[in-house]
């Protein structure tokens, strides 16, 4: 190890960190051609099937999709404050404010998991062999609804996942790290949340809001 | 040759299974990719084999349809992405990558090693698929067949691809990242060799790309366990949308496997006409024209699926531009060789090899880009033959010169040259024999994915079979005289080849960090017309006299 590079790639500490940076970025533009692929499933379906998305996206809880989205966007909060800290130096700040992200992160999964159990509850889960009984019109374009919503908010919610265990990750290394090491994993899991937190911000009017009326 | 290279070697720096499988040196990463990648290439041929004997004759004799229809899947399944995507990025791009930049090593040598057992850990459910009773829906995965119908083990190979696909893309981030930030002092964006400019394309592909795929087969997966029905009509989906995902990636991942060759070939061709690349700027700029032109055609797999008409213009006009770029590359190089002093060595041949066959290869792609003619050949042996020239006589021509061309690095050792040559052209005329006659086929209308025929078919198939036999022989070969080329082949100078390029100016073997001193670069790249490259060539004549 010479001097601030965790890699022998590197000479300077400033190199090693635009990489990381640049990597994260490489990293987010691959991960949003994945959700750009199922986003483009999901209008192509709403295109054809607008009356019946409408009318299934309408058994969704407003109530509990408005709750999830404040909490990411506070969490995002809480993110960027952790980065300015680190930026700062004021170490134990950065790391409350980790902590405060990574609860809120757990906080959006544990709301998402009651609301799942809802829906599975009342048979609008046509997911794993689950009973599917829907009342409304055109049963079987809400279906395909259902299962989209199922299948797009639970690559979100595992997104999220890798990415409080990648603030555990930061945290579980902290001592391991020196300064420059600890800003500079900050903001690349930073950038990553936030990336997270914006997927979410898409999903949140194409599932719950789009044709509400 | 100095006393020197008897110091300390990247070769040298421990053995046993530890120092091998928890390395982080690029170059024994490359070793790894090579050694599992040769496995795969050998498993994915002998497929191909069983396939040309079953052809030889026009009954159904050898295996079932059934059988049949496994043999084809696997072979495509496991020469595409377990062979043709990582081949030559994985080995010649992680070992030298670094190398021709004047790096120490990939900017994320962890992530590299990570890559690998990703792809390994992905390629036991391939393999896994293999031993349990096969796949039979094609390499492309094609829906509803892959979905509703087919008996295979579909989402254990599916799943297999969707993780060897994260070992892409952590290849794609460490070569972009690498290029980015590790150049060394002076070596600008233009002073580059242009395989650091295939590979730099390469990788943008790979990243974007790559995550379509995934997608896609998340979504095969989630139809076939969850039965979330995205691409079943009966359910609301869209058949059709598969295989829009499912080209989106595979068209760009053509270009995945074609542009590391093609980074291959302008190393090789100045150095053996003894000539600086023609038209440095426009072969490099025409990488990244195919890199971003390679998204916007993937339509012309789908002319006869019912999209609509116009679609099929557009992606048309579109795949036609795409041949421009590679035509840019193709009389760059051929000016390349004029007034060239050229001399014939193993990788030169190859690499002539390669631009014969890709330009012939890829001159068949302007008959398929026409919808008119596409019409008449599509899903025919015309189609077959047209990506083998550009997959097989083109990539994997290309990457047996690099493989050739740099061995002398990777091992500090040289191996025949006499053999080499016999081999190469030994693999061409095979390739020819197997391949030319396919075109012949599908124009006759022979379709591709049966496993018998009318009788007038026969003449061309068995000429396919037999030249099947002598490409088998033109490729085994090598893993001979280079396996013995390992133990008892003669030193290698530092510079056997009197080549320009970063990598040449460290020992053969490179020693653990790759330099001594760190490069400046003061040249631009192929400087063949300066002074100064002649003192050290290596010469068989004389090294076997001593």
């Amino acid at each position: 190890m010479s001097g601030q590079t965790q890699s022998i790639a590197f000479d300077k500490a400033s190199r090693e960190k635009a990489a990381d940076i640049l990597a994260m970025w490489v990293f987010i533009g691959s991960e949003a051609m994945l959700f750009g692929a199922i986003f483009l499933v999901f209008l192509i379906a709403h295109m054809n099937y607008g009356a019946a998305f409408a009318a299934a996206s309408k058994h969704l809880s407003l109530r509990l999709g408005t709750l999830n989205t404040a909490i990411l966007i506070t969490s995002s909060f809480t993110m960027a404050l952790a980065h300015m800290y680190s930026a700062d130096g004021r170490w134990r700040a950065a790391i409350w404010s980790l902590a405060a992200t990574s609860l809120l992160g757990l906080g959006f999964l544990a709301v998402k998991a009651v609301e799942y159990s809802k829906e599975f509850s009342d048979g609008l889960a046509p997911v794993l062999g689950a009973p599917f009984s829907y009342t409304g019109p055109d049963p079987v374009h809400a279906e395909f609804f259902f299962g989209l919503y199922f299948a797009m908010t639970f690559l979100h919610a595992l997104h999220l996942i890798a990415g409080i265990l990648a603030i555990a990750g930061v945290l579980a290394l902290w001592s391991h790290a020196n300064p420059a090491g600890r800003a500079r994993r900050i903001q690349a899991v930073g950038l990553y949340w936030h990336f997270v937190d914006i997927v979410w911000v898409f999903l949140f009017p194409i599932l719950y809001l789009i044709n509400r009326g | 040759m100095s006393v020197s290279a008897a110091a300390a070697n990247y070769l040298g720096e421990g053995s046993g299974p530890r120092a091998w499988l928890l390395t982080t040196d690029h170059k024994r990463v490359a070793w790894l990719y090579l050694v599992s990648l040769t496995a795969f290439f050998f498993l994915g041929g002998a497929f191909a084999v069983l396939i040309r004997i079953e052809l030889a004759t026009p009954a159904g004799d050898l295996v079932s349809d059934d059988v049949y229809n496994r043999l084809f899947s696997l072979h495509g399944i496991i020469m595409v992405w377990f062979f043709l995507v990582p081949s030559i990025p994985a080995t010649l791009g992680n070992f030298l990558l670094p190398l021709m930049i004047g790096a120490r090593d990939l900017a994320f040598p962890r992530l590299n090693l990570a890559s690998w057992y990703v792809f390994i850990f992905g390629s036991f459910f391939a393999l896994f698929s293999v031993v349990a009773g096969g796949v039979d829906t094609g390499w492309t995965f094609y829906t509803p067949l892959s979905t509703l119908y087919a008996n295979g083990f579909v989402s254990s190979a599916a799943l297999g691809v969707f993780i060897v696909g994260f070992s892409t893309i952590m290849t794609g981030i460490n070569f972009i990242v690498t290029v980015h930030t590790l150049r060394a002092p002076g070596l600008t964006w233009f002073r580059l060799p242009i395989f650091v400019w295939t590979m730099y394309a390469t990788a943008l592909v790979m990243v974007l790309a790559t995550p379509v795929l995934a997608a896609s087969l998340i979504l095969i997966v989630l139809e076939r366990v969850f039965g979330i029905g995205i691409f079943n009509p009966r359910l609301g989906g869209d058949p059709l949308l598969f295989q829009h995902l499912f080209w989106f990636y595979s068209h760009p991942a053509v270009y995945i496997m074609i542009l590391p060759g093609m980074g291959v070939v302008s190393e090789v061709l100045p150095c053996f006409s003894r000539r600086p690349l023609f038209g440095y700027k426009a072969v490099a700029l025409s990488s990244m024209a195919i890199a971003v032109f390679g998204f916007l055609v993937w339509g012309h797999h789908m002319f006869v699926s019912g999209q609509s008409a116009y679609a099929g213009v557009v992606f048309s006009f579109l795949s036609f531009c795409v041949a421009i770029p590679s035509a840019i590359k193709v009389f760059n190089w051929s000016l390349t060789l004029r007034k060239g002093e050229i001399s014939f060595e193993t990788s030169m041949l190859y690499a002539l090899f390669f631009l014969a066959l890709f330009t012939f290869g890829g001159l068949a792609g302007l008959f398929l880009a026409a919808l008119a003619i596409d019409e008449h050949v599509h899903d025919t042996y015309f189609v077959v033959a047209h990506f083998h020239y550009i997959m097989v006589g083109g990539m994997v021509t290309a990457y047996m010169a690099g493989l050739h061309f740099w061995w002398p690095k990777l091992t500090g050792r040289m191996y025949s040259e006499t053999w080499g040559r016999i081999a190469a052209t030994v693999t061409f005329l095979g390739f020819n024999l197997t391949f030319f006659p396919q075109y012949v086929l599908g124009f006759l209308g022979m379709p591709r994915r049966y496993h018998t025929y009318p009788p007038e078919f026969q003449f061309w198939h068995v000429l396919s079979s037999g030249g099947a036999v002598v490409l088998a022989i033109g490729y085994l070969l090598p893993l001979f005289y280079l396996t013995w080329s390992l133990f008892r082949g003669a030193r290698a100078p530092d510079n056997p080849w009197q080549a320009t390029g970063l990598e040449w100016q460290t020992s053969s073997p490179p020693p653990p960090h790759n330099f001594e001193t760190m490069p400046v670069v003061t040249r631009p790249a192929y400087a063949y017309d300066m002074k100064g490259l002649e003192h050290e060539r290596f010469s068989p004549h004389l090294e076997a006299g001593q």
